[in-house]
């Protein structure tokens, strides 16, 4: 077991090493979600009020759509120097290396949510020091199951034709009830009367989501990579 | 199976039929009245939708995990007489819910996640039309996501508190009313599984014919 973690960390340790001296999958991402925030507001705040109730949408909006972009991303780097194929022939666990790439994944995302948060917050007067801890958990574990699918989807387009459209046409059906209860649970949490039971039956639901989607992804990881 | 798709097609042909002057027989619903009558369709189209799902899902499994080629011929099958019966399920289920709750389309659980099954299929066969060579395995793999779906589904109506009538309405159903919705049941599922054959064997044979001429290439 303590294999499978330790090749997992060199994986996840490697990619954000490239990251870390490239920065480019992390700057993009991060100017494409601020993007999609801006023309929301441009879009629906008038008179410098925002309506009631869309900022949990905006903000899961914008972190699918950039998500979406930085999956496409990190397997795109290993095909284009030819470092996949190595990858696949390391002595280790296939699985491990999908959750050093899906650790990597959640980092990276993880940092453009700790720019997002605040600015949704600052657009659209959203309270998100309300309940710190259960917003937290809700972003994670809403990034968790999205990233789970879009880390396997992402491996398996590599070799096929069109990949970046497939991606978010593969992406989005699977991954909607993650986003729904993402949505539901964070909605919960801003509106004027904050429902923390109704919060805590959506962090229920996604873990139940997370569970299902991180064991389909690590079992079939294995059959789709092999040549 | 081969020599039964002919004369499967030919009674279920003959059963839809009949199946009009079957249903205009049974007796009107009490609150209902006209509109209950789309349930007689809806409902085989709607158990057909979960069923295809579930053979695209498990045969994907067999042929991810069993490495046996011929199971993604019915995946594919599957999947578009999904396709096909997702979206009868789609279109007579609002016709119905216009009348009976005076709207199209509502938002709760067992609606939304019809929909997004059938989204799945759709999704599916855009990948395994434009996907090239490589899109098989990840089409298996997208066909077992989508499976995770079916029991999600059926068992949403009666978890939550949703418009939807519950599942258990079907073996309380009055004879005069239960002979009808078998009949059609009985007609549709024949003409799902000749489909289904049908459309696997053309895979198959494509497949083939894919393998050969790759042997051909080669030599």
């Amino acid at each position: 077991m303590s294999a499978f973690f330790r090749v997992a960390w060199h994986v996840m340790r490697k990619d954000l090493t490239v990251e870390v001296r490239s920065k480019e999958v992390l700057l993009t991402t991060l100017f494409f979600a601020v993007s999609v925030v801006l023309v929301f507001s441009f879009a629906i705040v008038r008179e410098g009020r925002a309506p009631d109730d869309v900022a949990a949408g905006i903000l899961w909006v914008a972190i699918s759509f950039s998500g979406t972009l930085a999956m496409g991303r990190t397997f795109e780097r290993e095909r284009y120097n030819d470092t996949l194929r190595a990858l696949i022939l390391a002595p280790a666990e296939r699985p491990a290396i999908y959750t050093g790439k899906l650790l990597g994944l959640l980092l990276l995302l993880g940092l453009v949510e700790i720019v997002l948060v605040p600015l949704i917050g600052l657009l659209f007067n959203a309270p998100i020091l309300a309940y710190p801890g259960m917003l937290a958990a809700l972003l994670l574990l809403g990034t968790l199951g999205f990233a789970a699918v879009g880390t396997l989807f992402a491996a398996m387009l590599v070799r096929v034709r069109s990949r970046d459209t497939l991606l978010p046409v593969l992406l989005y059906p699977i991954t909607i009830p993650v986003m729904i209860a993402g949505v539901r649970g964070t909605a919960a949490l801003f509106q004027a009367a904050p429902d923390e039971s109704m919060a805590r039956f959506w962090i229920a639901l996604l873990i139940f989501w997370d569970a299902i989607f991180v064991t389909l992804a690590l079992w079939t990881f294995e059959p789709v990579m092999t040549e | 199976m081969k020599h039964l798709t002919t004369p499967f097609i030919g009674i279920s042909a003959a059963m839809l039929a009949v199946a009009p002057w079957i249903i205009n027989a049974a007796p009107y619903e009490s609150t209902m009245g006209l509109v209950q009558k789309v349930f007689y369709f809806h409902f085989p189209a709607a158990i057909l939708f979960l069923l295809a799902a579930t053979i695209c899902g498990v045969s994907s499994a067999i042929f991810l995990f069993g490495k046996r080629p011929n199971a993604d011929g019915w995946a594919i099958a599957a999947a578009e007489l999904g396709l096909v019966f997702g979206s009868l399920t789609l279109v007579t289920g609002p016709l119905w819910a216009r009348k009976a709750w005076g709207v199209w389309w509502v938002w709760d659980p067992r609606l939304t996640s019809s929909l997004l099954l059938w989204m799945i299929f759709s999704a599916y066969l855009l990948l395994r039309k434009y996907g090239g060579p490589g899109s098989d395995k990840l089409g298996a793999g997208m066909a077992l996501f989508g499976m995770a779906n079916v029991p999600f589904i059926y068992v949403s109506v009666n978890v939550w508190r949703t418009l939807h009538p519950q599942t258990s309405v079907v073996p309380t159903l009055p004879a005069d009313m239960g002979i009808p919705l078998w009949f059609c049941f009985a007609a549709m599922t024949m003409l799902f599984l000749s489909l289904l054959s049908l459309r696997a064997r053309l895979e198959h044979q494509r497949a083939r014919v894919e393998a050969l001429y790759l042997a051909e290439d080669e030599a």
